[in-house]
């Protein structure tokens, strides 16, 4: 490193000690520093610099805002230039960088399902109500929204799911969160990924062992990591954070990378609105993520699994972090997994508010204290991933599939679903339904049985329109209630299930505030780093809103046309790729006529 | 030393484009292998003396197979590829990242080719929406001191004075990119005065910035009461003699007056970069 010059201004000593209990709590961390690894330009030392989120954290918390004495104390203690870390600091939007006004702040989500039910109110109500209010992208509870994320200086962060003025009272007087969902299809016997889910105590491990756990990792580890990587590849398992890659194949491609240290990589950033299935299953059902991330560490020859969870779950990281501490107690995580003699174990990372760090190679970058901006690719993940390290990255849910593969044997996996959309899914169901929430449905299942098995569309017999795949998906109509939910299915009828999302939407909704509300969520999520997204998003967003205020659509359609183009074709990553989809689809189906 | 490394040359890479062969050293950028080929591409954040950073994405071309278009500056040739570099794709591309960006930022000082890119490609900003209905970069220039001005309704965020300030030059990382999407911007930590930075007044981000966001202040001073005249002004090299490093040094002089001094890219020595004393001890010698 440079001399690097560090300003005047120091920290509180609330800061201070927050701080240096970041640097000193480096935890079971492995990090090599690697070869100097130029890459886009930007050198690597990996050495402190990953625990930059960590320490704003940590300021965030004691102060209620970056102030400029933590933030140049943190500089100090990690070596990072200023003016790089404030540049970091100001990628989130759950940091602050003015001096707070006070010592909660109640985030209120007023994304596409929160909307229809009354958030535009609440935050009327909660400000009227003396909070300091912000309005939220999805929060993550969508099933039973308006939702609330109270942040706090000094405390735990709280989700309050639905939120009122007074569920926050009650909330921040007795500092707890909402309690989890229930589960509608508790109890069935066609249940394998939330089967534990309302029966297990997610805070025991002893309660998870009694329900079946971790035998899975038994049986991993008598097959060992090559018979591990067959079973997966047989099964047919592929990923279900949405770009749907074989899981086989892509642990496959670490596990025969000759380069150390090598990663596992959990994605639980879930920030795709309409979305929140790791949700459950992490304050569910925490440790079988903890036992699924240690058999596939194992598998591909991983000694360091990190978990990068969203920073507005507050629930699933309190049990995620017990759930981590007791499997090292009990020696299934650690330099001993489970007497195998394999090293293991598990950092969890928090986010703190950006979607596109749900994007791998951006999600990388915020882990090694860089701006959460996605890497060209290639080079890929398998090869260049974290700290440019051979990487193998996967979602929560396709994680938790593992167990069953290993319990029940791959062939017995690829069995259920379809031929080629092998196993079940999980469905995120929202909005105009009667029963909302998470169901999980073997692969096959059409949308309107979907629909029917959440008790059927509100007040109608068929939905206004449905939102499927989250805001990177696409809108459908009623024409398309018989399309079966696999893979091939949906990519041939041009759309995708993206993260699973089916968000419901009826007559009296209005659908042109909703796509605009998509359009405002991408041009709010861009990561700003390349031209067709950063500036395309804000004037597709635009046109957005001249439709609502009038403007007619055939003169604005060549702009349209021409914003899909270069978004879809020419953005670095998939944000700016997909940014247009949903936009596209309400346009081709119509729902943008109906308004004015 | 008796174990001088001698380098194996390097292999070729064959490959198309628009329908000619191409055959290029590996480790070319498809970039590369337009040039050598006379193929004429628009680029803006890329520059020979800094690390490609792949943002703008006016420089994307077609490759046979890919879903999207790739950026010719930093996606390295391969043998068998594919390219084609006119295709309606790439044109409707790199127009609307023209429009993109002229609808936004301030280009009237940027540097000529991308005027001549613009209208080459029929780029026409103005179908986003008049100036003042549509979200802009507009902001009054920063001016802090002697040296410098930063005018950041010019910037387009191609992240070259970063790279310049950082690991590519100076190793001084005064600044960086903050803020996101739309707001993401150029700014020192607390956006605070370029003299309370660590910045060492090197000139290098002014070096490569190519809009004219940043600025020596002789050029701002003299754009603002209309005297700057590029036409009227010769360009004198000469060695700095302020060390004994070597630095080439251009001298810019209009009316016998040293406006400004850069050093050529391709300089072995400086790479392009200057310190304060090559880049404004004229400043002494003059007054
Ligand atoms: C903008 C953007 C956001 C994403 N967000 C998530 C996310 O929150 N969770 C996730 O698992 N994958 C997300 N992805 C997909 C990941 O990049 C990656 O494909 C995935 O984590 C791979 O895991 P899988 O193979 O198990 O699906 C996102 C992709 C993009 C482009
Ligand atoms: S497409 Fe958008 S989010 Fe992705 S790199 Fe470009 S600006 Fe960032
Ligand atoms: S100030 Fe100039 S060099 Fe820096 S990012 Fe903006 S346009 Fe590029
Ligand atoms: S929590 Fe409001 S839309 Fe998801
Ligand atoms: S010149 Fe290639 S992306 Fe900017």
């Amino acid at each position: 490193m440079p001399d690097l010059r560090f300003g005047d201004a120091g920290p509180t000593d609330e800061e201070r000690i927050a701080v240096d209990d970041v640097v000193a709590d480096l935890g079971a961390v492995l990090v090599v520093e690697g070869e100097r690894l130029v890459y886009a330009g930007r050198a690597r030392t990996a050495e402190r610099r990953h625990l930059l989120l960590p320490a704003l954290h940590a300021i965030q918390r004691a102060s209620g805002w970056i102030s400029p004495g933590g933030l140049d104390y943190a500089c100090r203690q990690l070596e990072v230039p200023p003016a790089e870390a404030y540049g970091v600091a100001t990628f989130y939007h759950l940091f602050t960088h003015e001096v707070p006004t006070a010592t909660d702040v109640v985030h209120v989500c007023d994304d596409v399902a929160c909307r229809p039910v009354g958030a535009l109110d609440l935050i009327d109500e909660l400000r009227a109500a003396g909070h300091h209010v912000k309005a939220s992208p999805c929060l993550g509870q969508c099933e039973r929204g308006p939702a609330v994320l109270v942040q706090r200086t000094g405390g735990h962060d709280l989700t309050i799911a639905p939120g009122s003025v007074d569920g926050v009272a009650v909330a921040i007087s007795g500092r707890t969160s909402s309690a989890s969902v229930t589960l509608h299809q508790a109890g069935s016997p066609g249940l394998r990924l939330l089967a534990r889910v309302g029966v297990v105590d997610p805070g025991s491990l002893d309660d998870y062992r009694a329900n079946g756990g971790y035998r899975a990792l038994d049986a991993a580890l008598a097959m060992g990591p090559d018979r591990v990587i067959e079973e997966v590849t047989t099964a047919g398992l592929s990923g279900r954070g949405g770009a749907a890659f074989p899981t086989g194949a892509k642990w496959r491609g670490v596990a025969d990378q000759q380069g150390r240290p090598r990663h596992l990589v959990c994605n639980a950033d879930e920030s795709e609105p309409g979305t929140f299935k790791d949700r459950v299953v992490m304050e569910g059902d925490p440790f079988s993520l903890v036992e699924a991330m240690t058999i596939a560490g194992i598998a591909i020859g991983a000694e360091q699994g990190w978990l990068y969870l969203r920073g507005e779950y507050p629930v699933a990281a309190h049990r995620l972090r017990s759930a981590i501490e007791q499997a090292r107690v009990a020696g299934l995580l650690g330099d001993d997994v489970a007497g195998s003699g394999k090293r293991f174990d598990i950092d969890l990372r928090v986010g703190a508010g950006a979607y596109i760090c749900g994007e791998e190679t951006a999600l990388f970058n915020s882990i090694e204290g860089f701006r959460g901006e996605p890497r060209n690719k290639p080079p890929f993940p398998t090869t260049h991933g974290l700290f440019g390290q051979p990487t193998a990255i996967n979602n929560v849910e396709t994680l938790v599939n593992v167990l069953p593969i290993m319990v029940d044997g791959g062939e017995a996996y690829r069995a259920t679903g379809t031929e080629r959309s092998p196993g079940t899914r999980l469905f995120c169901l929202s909005g105009r339904v009667a029963n909302p929430g998470i169901y999980e449905h073997e692969f096959g299942i059409t949308l309107r049985g979907v629909l029917e098995a959440a008790g059927g569309v509100i007040g109608a017999d068929e939905p206004h329109a449905v939102l499927l795949g989250g805001a990177a998906g696409f809108f459908v109509r009623s024409g398309q209630l018989d399309l079966p939910l696999t893979l091939e299915d949906t990519r041939a009828a041009g759309v995708s299930l993206g993260s699973g999302v089916v968000m419901v939407f009826g007559e009296e909704d209005d659908m042109v505030d909703t796509v605009r509300r998509v359009a405002e969520f991408f041009r709010d999520e861009s990561c700003g780093q390349c031209v067709p997204c950063r500036v395309g998003t804000i004037r597709q967003e635009e046109v957005l809103v001249r439709l609502r205020d009038g403007a007619t659509l055939d003169a604005e359609r060549d702009l349209l046309d021409d914003l899909a183009a270069v978004m879809g074709d020419a953005s670095i990553c998939g944000l700016g790729q997909m940014a247009s989809g949903a936009v596209r689809s309400a346009l081709d189906l119509g729902l943008l006529e109906g308004s004015r | 030393m008796n174990d001088i490394p001698v380098s194996t040359p390097r292999r070729l890479v064959e490959l198309t484009i628009d329908g000619g062969t191409v055959r290029v050293p590996e480790g070319s950028t498809i970039l590369d292998a337009c040039r050598q080929e006379g193929i004429d591409t628009p680029t803006l954040c890329w520059a020979e003396n800094l690390t490609p950073v792949n943002v703008c994405r006016v420089c994307v071309v077609e490759v046979e197979n890919s879903r999207v278009l790739v950026p010719s500056c930093s996606r390295a040739a391969e043998d068998g590829m594919v390219v084609a570099t006119d295709s309606e794709k790439v044109r409707t591309s790199r127009k609307m990242v023209y429009e993109l960006l002229a609808s936004s930022v301030d280009l009237d000082r940027a540097d000529a080719e991308v005027h001549a890119w613009m209208d080459h490609y029929g780029a026409d900003p103005s179908r986003m929406g008049d100036r003042g209905d549509i979200a802009t970069v507009a902001q009054r220039p920063k001016v802090q001191d002697d040296l410098y001005v930063r005018d950041y309704e010019r910037c387009i965020l191609c992240y070259k004075c970063v790279e310049a300030c950082g690991e590519d030059a100076q190793h001084t990382f005064a600044i960086a990119a903050a803020g996101r999407g739309f707001d993401a911007h150029i700014s020192t930590e607390f956006d605070v005065t370029l003299p309370d930075s660590a910045c060492v007044y090197c000139g290098n981000c002014i070096g490569v910035c190519p809009t004219g966001a940043l600025v020596f202040k002789t050029e701002h001073d003299m754009r603002e009461e209309g005297s700057w005249d590029e036409e009227a002004q010769s360009v004198t090299t000469t060695v700095c003699t302020f060390c004994g490093v070597g630095c080439n040094l251009e001298l810019h002089v209009q009316e016998e007056q040293i406006v400004k001094v850069t050093s050529p890219t391709d300089h072995s020595v400086t790479n392009g970069h200057l310190c304060i004393k090559g880049r404004f001890g004229w400043q002494h010698a003059q007054s």
